[in-house]
């Protein structure tokens, strides 16, 4: 083609205040009445292009060019005057109104003081009937099924006039029927001139639909293909990859009696939607084993089932023989299972609370930390002082509130609270996200010994270094399923890894079920 | 007893039960219309003691009850407009700014009352004008109905059509639209260009109002002078209220006329020999009961609706 894109974004970084390099000298280029697939990990800069693009951040360097003119958005208001919608993974719907009441929001047609209603329903009739989008006006939002919503939001879309439809990945929340609905309506759409950019990483999807791809790791471009000029395989070389090599002297530990134990473990959510398809594996002393996997493939689920905090899984999961499903938190914990959660903001630390407080948190109950009625101040103090120093944690003190440490040392104090209640199974839930090189390599270091002591620890993770440097075994997850197993982590290659991730390749069940061992 | 039952069937009662609702059904729907937009003013008490406070001293001084009920209400929407400054673009508690409103109102009214009138209690000394009531043609002269519904102060009828008007508002014009799609998703809202902080605004300002009607019908109506903490309560009454009618315009108006006939009946049984403290709790006992079998009514319901979508389910399946 030798027409000139329709929107172009040049040289684009985004840096936020942070100092997170979400974006660096991304280009890309959009034709009009193409589908544009943009894949790439998790963090890999997908969703902060999107946001440039819909006005909802504003890059700190770089040029978006629109039609010919350079245009600059501070708000997805002008974004939408700019005919560019956004369908969000989140819904953005008002439950308790109407379809013809969250389509018409913000741009009401009006007779006199009323909301000219009639006109809205002719209006929304007119956009799903030539669209083939069927849906009923005066139903509730919250009476539809998920694919109906998102009927409603790409309408919602439609009506503001847009002719680029950003769609953050659209069939993360979809079944398989709904999915091909979707693909048929975006190709119509297609059809009738509009562009669209589709946000996904299951490869399949995009092979079916798109014409070009963008190919995006680390928040860079790493190319962009012609659909059919490109293999799942090569694709997912792209996509996966590791840029800097962790390297850990591990020593061989030969494991020790299964610690945890997890059987035809089934869950399916309230949306009826099965999360996690009998999974089953052990965890043994001494051992480490590794979930790879992209994010919402039931991950979050399967720690939830593992740490107390869901209820409606079937299955059997033991901790050192004891049944878990069912018990409370408490109960778990005092089973010798500690948990370092995904994110400390929220779960892992008391954001207000002093350092020692949040490392106490697991134990103030215990006799041996209290005098009487009241906590004895004394020894907690001179553990915090301990674990401050064994740590490297950078703070004032004990006493320091956590929230003003940095996100690698807050993670340091979570991990210590953990480790240092002396657990038999330890779940680490992305333990390294988000901190500094220093940070992350004394967690894994710790990680290790806990290992050398004989502990059992699960790591689930999306940075593949961390994952193949750190564990001694390693499964994949993908659409609530087990699709691999590696009984022992050197064996893995990047590149089958990527395969399994991305649901190309998978084991047959008798190969999976080898990571349980008796 | 049979003198208790009297009381109650009688058309004096009934149009007391009216007479008494009024300052509660205005201070309700204030409730409402900032609830809708998703914050909760609980300076409704405080804005309704200075519009009290306003329309006396203003109506004294031009002799017009209209200009009073004017001034009034000018005080009460500048009041919520402080409010939205300040929790709105500042971001101050919109609780603790509902406290300070409330504080402010009333230490300040007794302040400016003493300055003005030279007295800390009431301002008898203050020629103040009252709103007049209305009687109207051809309803005063039915039987049963004309008695209960006609000769009431103008502000009631004022609350009554402010019902309408509120349920217009809400359900038919872009405004309530927007009103009620900013209280329950925000993000929603503005993803689709609505100035959240503006609508916000706007509820605030109309809250502010309702509960000036409330405080100058207190002073100018209900009695015809300012005491010191003349609104009792009220206002927090009328939160409670929109709370029980459930956020509907309807409901808070039902709800409304519930606690005013509670309340009218504590009055009404003062003459009685029942203890004064036993008969004041009336209101509070009312709701109480009303809150559950609301409750239990609901409870029914969610279940009957589970189960008639569990059956489409399973017919889908």
């Amino acid at each position: 083609m030798d027409q000139s894109p329709l929107l172009e974004m040049r040289k684009i970084s985004k840096v936020y205040p942070n100092g997170v390099v979400a974006n660096a000298n991304v280009n890309f280029s959009l034709d009009k009445g193409e589908i544009h697939a943009i894949v790439g990990e998790n963090g890999a800069g997908k969703s902060t292009l999107m946001k440039m693009i819909f006005g909802m951040e504003e890059p700190s360097e770089g040029e978006m060019v629109l039609d010919g003119r350079k245009v600059r958005f501070r708000s997805p208001q002008d974004a939408i005057d700019n005919g560019i919608g956004m369908v969000h993974q989140h819904f953005m719907l008002v439950p308790s109104l109407t379809v013809v009441d969250n389509m018409i929001l913000g741009m009401e047609p009006t007779k006199g003081f009323n909301i000219h209603y009639k006109e809205a329903i002719r209006m929304t009739r007119e956009l799903s009937a030539r669209y083939n989008l069927a849906i009923d006006p005066l139903a509730k939002v919250e009476d539809l099924s998920v694919g109906m919503k998102q009927k409603v939001e790409i309408l919602k879309v439609l009506i503001r006039g847009a002719h680029i439809l950003i769609l953050d990945e659209p069939t993360a929340v979809l079944t398989p029927q709904e999915t091909e609905e979707l693909f048929r309506q975006l190709l119509a759409l297609k059809r009738e001139g509009h562009t669209i950019v589709f946000i996904s990483h299951k490869l399949k999807e995009v092979k079916v639909i798109c014409d070009r791809i963008t190919i995006m790791r680390g928040g860079r471009t790493e190319g962009v293909f012609e659909t059919s000029a490109v293999s799942e395989q090569e694709i997912s070389r792209l996509m996966v990859g590791r840029n800097v090599v962790l390297k850990y002297d591990k020593g061989d530990r030969p494991p020790g009696p299964s610690v945890l134990q997890v059987r035809n473990l089934s869950y399916i959510n309230p949306e009826r939607k099965p999360v996690l398809q009998d999974i089953g594996f052990t965890i043994r002393e001494g051992e480490i084993v590794g979930i790879a996997g992209v994010e919402g493939n039931g991950q979050a689920e399967l720690v939830k089932a593992l740490t107390g905090s869901l209820s409606g899984a079937e299955g059997e999961v033991a901790v050192g023989g004891e049944t878990i499903l069912g018990r409370t938190i408490k109960e778990i914990r005092q089973l010798g299972v500690s948990y370092i959660p995904e994110d400390r903001m929220r779960q892992g630390a008391a954001k207000d609370a002093s350092i020692s407080d949040n490392l106490i948190s697991m134990f103030y109950r215990m006799k041996e930390w209290n005098k009487g009625l009241l906590l004895n101040r004394k020894k907690i103090a001179g553990f915090s002082e301990a674990q401050i120093d064994r740590y490297k944690i950078r703070a004032k003190g004990p006493e320091q509130p956590i929230g003003m440490l940095s996100g690698g040392n807050m993670q340091k104090v979570v991990v210590a609270r953990e480790c240092e209640a002396g657990p038999k199974l330890l779940i680490a839930e992305q333990p390294t996200r988000g901190v500094d090189v220093g940070a992350a390599q004394l967690i894994h270091q710790r990680l290790l010994e806990m290992r050398a002591d004989g502990c059992a620890i699960l790591l689930l993770s999306a940075d593949l270094n961390e994952i193949l440097e750190v564990s001694d075994s390693l499964l994949v997850m993908y659409n609530g399923q087990f699709v691999a197993y590696y009984p022992d982590v050197k064996q893995v290659t990047e590149e089958r890894l990527g395969f399994a991730m991305l649901g190309i390749e998978r084991q047959s069940d008798a190969e999976v079920r080898r990571a349980i061992h008796d | 007893m049979s003198n208790f039952f009297d009381i109650l069937f009688s058309t004096d009662f009934a149009f007391s039960v009216l007479r008494v609702m009024t300052p509660i059904l205005f201070a309700a729907l204030g409730a409402l219309i900032s609830n809708k937009a998703g914050i909760v003013n609980i300076g409704l008490e405080g804005t309704m003691l200075v519009s009290a406070l306003t329309g006396v001293i203003v109506s004294a001084y031009t002799g017009s009850a209209w200009v009073g009920l004017l001034a009034g209400i000018l005080a009460g929407v500048a009041i919520a407009a402080l409010l939205g400054f300040f929790t709105l673009k500042f971001k101050t508690h919109i609780i603790l700014g509902g406290i300070a409103v409330n504080m402010f109102a009333s230490g300040g009214t007794v302040f400016i009352l003493y300055l003005v009138s030279g007295d800390k209690g009431a301002s008898t000394s203050l020629k103040s004008a009252t709103l007049p009531s209305l009687h109207i043609p051809l309803l005063q002269d039915i039987p049963v109905l004309g008695p209960i519904l006609s000769g009431h102060n103008v502000l009631t009828y004022v609350s009554l059509v402010s019902v309408a008007g509120l349920y217009y508002l809400l359900a038919k014009t872009p405004l309530g639209l927007r009103i009620r799609s900013v209280g329950e998703n925000p993000q929603a809202a503005q993803s689709v260009g609505v100035r959240v902080n503006r609508v916000q605004f706007v509820s605030l300002l109309i809250s502010g109002f309702f509960a000036a009607l409330g405080g100058a019908y207190m002073s100018m109506g209900y009695l015809s002078l300012f005491t010191r903490d003349m609104t009792a309560g009220r206002g927090w009454i009328g939160i409670a209220a929109e709370a029980v009618g459930r956020s509907t315009t309807i409901g808070t108006f039902l709800s409304s006329l519930l606690f005013g006939a509670a309340d009218a009946l504590a009055n009404a049984l003062q003459i009685l020999k029942i203890p004064a403290e036993l008969v004041g709790t009336t209101p509070y006992v009312v709701t109480v009961i009303g809150l559950v079998v609301y409750a239990v009514a609901e409870t029914k319901m969610k279940k009957r609706k589970m189960t008639k979508k569990e059956l489409k389910k399973a017919k889908q399946v």
